[in-house]
């Protein structure tokens, strides 16, 4: 017994820690060129939803998830042409969008389905098996790999490190930049496909919860490191399964308790009382040619 | 007649949240057109709803009540350089905290309960605005993580606490019991003739006209607002000046979160009577909306509140009337009116380079 209710915490901790490591990884990317990204929020709305509504139409969940992806890149591009074009102060900008997207996905199944609260239920055969979970985990060795021992890796960190010398050294910060959020968009939507048509069979209103934020805190947690920031994911994701598993098992300890573990975490990690996590110098900064 | 320089000022100042809202309003004319609403109609039922005497200017100015608060939040923050987005987080905490004290104290008063409660709003407010601050101050962290954090830790403190000792049994809804009624303050049809008392607008609208005027003697008139101005113009000209930046930084964060708190008058005091967890729609982010479109000044604020607040109470009825389109269409209105904002200080930039 007690056996089974190990292997269920740790079959639930990866799935529960499946769509904010695709978040973090995906905001990683952005950061470490130099875009702050707390609009992860927003892309994995963009891309759950989209994935639900094509799905339903579709009726098949792997062009939902390629849908979900372009939704996901679509809404990233507003945020990359606004702070990388017109230099926009990147965090209110991320704002806006997370406000947009909470606004859309409603909108449009109001208009679609006749109600704001949720999309139609995709039958079960119709719905996406775990591979996000499977792309999720190769992609931190592959992450990890592109960051560190690959010239594009090496430009991308350069852009979130040090514009100027990378300019000098004739790297496009921009093309470089827009890489970063693009990618970004796309690992975040992921995610939130995976929210919708894999552990879910439909969108409801904002359904992501909050998770866009906590796999930004992961990120600062992993210290903008893709193994690390993996371990956090895994660490998020085990508190979320256990504050499941808890729900009524013990009745003096709220499950709130647990769940705001995530967050005091990081602001103590933030910091720098469990080693100090460094942004990338030139996070939040615009880059202007000169 | 020439215009003078100030009054060029006013005009650009005025002139640019003006073009970011008809910016906004196209592209959001051209999504209502896209799901096959048509978007003439639907703005003139989101406006004229809003305009009707007593009950729409009076909901336009209930809702636009919390959203001063949280705009004169963010815009402290904005002025000394900082970005409060946990203005969500700070007012969810004050509100908790005000229902706490009024029901600890429901049969005192009300000359004791009121100023009682009202101070629990504010400083509990403060205190959550503090902590980030202090942590930047003293330890560099930003707090822009920080704030959000402590929204989600503000959440969830308040959905326990309020399980575990105040829902009444029974409740199905997750709230606490009501606060002592000394602690009601009054509508503002009540106290003042030719308002129908039925319109929750209460006295938390005119603290809120009032939390203006104070912000701006406090910003402009007071040497601790020069110096949060001067830091947030400048930290390192203003550490050179023999500013105190960390202090700035405390200072306006406590401020700002203050400023949050307040919401929780018109909310607890003045309007459900109790805590009731997610009673705010967002209002700590769209006061972000609300001071960027408000230039961070007390009076644009004030503005742009009442602007978003009449779209508020325009969206129920484009909600009700509007075949297709729902209300909302008013939250991606705002978020159009940031992304134009925050764009167009680029443009200005532009303009004044050549």
């Amino acid at each position: 017994m007690e056996d089974i209710l190990k292997l269920s915490i740790l079959y639930s901790t990866v799935r529960m820690a499946t769509p904010l490591l695709l978040a973090a990884l995906g905001g990683l990317l952005s950061e470490r060129s130099g875009v702050i990204n707390i609009a992860l929020e927003g892309l994995m709305l963009a891309g759950a939803f989209t994935s639900a509504v094509v799905t339903h139409y579709a009726g098949n969940p792997w062009i939902g998830l390629l849908a979900g992806i372009g939704a996901g890149i679509f809404i990233a591009v507003i945020h990359a042409v606004a702070c990388i074009q017109f230099d926009s102060d990147q965090v209110v900008t991320g704002t806006a969008i997370n406000i947009l997207m909470f606004g859309i996905p409603t909108l449009l199944s109001g208009a679609l389905f006749g109600t704001t609260g949720s999309t139609p239920q995709i039958p079960r055969a119709n719905l996406l098996p775990n591979a996000p979970v499977v792309i999720a985990f190769t992609l931190v060795p592959f992450v990890w790999y592109v960051l560190y021992r690959t010239p594009f890796g090496l430009r991308l960190r350069a852009a979130g490190e040090n514009p100027e010398a990378a300019d000098t050294a004739g790297v496009s910060v921009y093309r470089i930049r827009y890489s970063g959020v693009l990618l970004s968009g796309a690992l975040a939507a992921i995610g939130g496909v995976y929210l919708s048509i894999g552990q879910s069979s439909l969108f409801t209103r904002n359904m992501t919860a909050g998770r866009g934020f906590i796999a930004l805190a992961a990120l600062i947690f992993g210290k903008w490191r893709p193994v690390q920031t993996m371990l956090a994911c895994l660490l998020f994701g085990f508190a979320e399964a256990v504050a499941i598993q808890m729900q009524g098992v013990i009745p003096h300890v709220r499950v709130e308790y647990i769940q705001i573990i995530p967050y005091v975490l990081t602001m103590v990690v933030l910091a720098g009382f469990i080693g100090a996590s460094r942004a990338p110098r030139a996070l939040g900064r615009p880059y202007v040619k000169e | 007649m020439t215009i003078g320089k100030e009054s060029m000022k006013l005009i650009r100042e005025l002139l640019f949240p003006i073009i970011a809202i008809l910016a906004a309003f196209l592209v959001g004319a051209i999504v209502i057109a896209a799901i096959g609403d048509d978007p003439i109609q639907t703005y003139r039922l989101l406006i004229g709803s809003a305009l009707s005497w007593p009950d729409g200017i009076g909901y336009t100015l209930f809702y636009a009540t919390p959203l001063v608060f949280t705009g004169l939040a963010v815009a402290v923050g904005f002025r000394c350089g900082l970005l409060n987005i946990g203005a969500e987080g700070q007012l969810t905490i004050a509100a908790f905290a005000t229902a706490w004290v009024g029901i600890w104290f429901a049969n005192s008063p009300a000359w004791i309960l009121i100023p009682l409660t009202c101070l629990a709003a504010i400083l509990t407010g403060a205190l959550w605005g503090t902590i980030p601050g202090v942590l930047k101050a003293r330890f560099g962290s930003h707090e822009v993580i920080n704030t959000i954090m402590m929204n989600f830790i503000a959440l969830g403190l308040a959905s326990a606490l309020t399980q575990t000792y105040f829902k009444e049994q029974g409740d199905p809804i997750l709230e606490t019991g009501p606060i002592g009624s000394p602690a009601h303050i009054p509508r503002l049809g009540q106290i003042i003739p030719g308002i129908p008392a039925r319109l929750p607008l209460n006295v938390a609208f005119l603290l809120a006209i009032a939390a203006c005027a104070l912000l701006y003697v406090f910003l402009w008139r007071t040497k601790w607002g020069y110096e949060i101005r001067a830091t947030g113009a400048n930290p390192s000209a203003a550490e050179y000046g023999g500013i105190s930046v960390k202090k700035q930084v405390v200072l306006a964060m406590a401020v700002s979160g203050g400023l949050a708190g307040m919401v929780a008058i018109n909310e607890v005091l003045g309007y459900r009577y109790r805590y009731y967890q997610g009673f705010s729609p967002q209002y700590g982010f769209t006061g972000i909306a609300v001071a960027l479109l408000g230039r961070n000044h007390p009076a644009g604020v004030l503005l742009a509140a009442l602007f978003f607040g009449a779209l508020t109470r325009g969206g129920l009825f484009v909600d009700i009337f509007m075949e297709k389109v729902s209300k909302d269409l008013v939250l991606i209105l705002q978020a159009l009116v940031i992304l134009f904002v925050a764009a167009e200080a680029l443009f200005r930039r532009r303009i004044g380079r050549t």
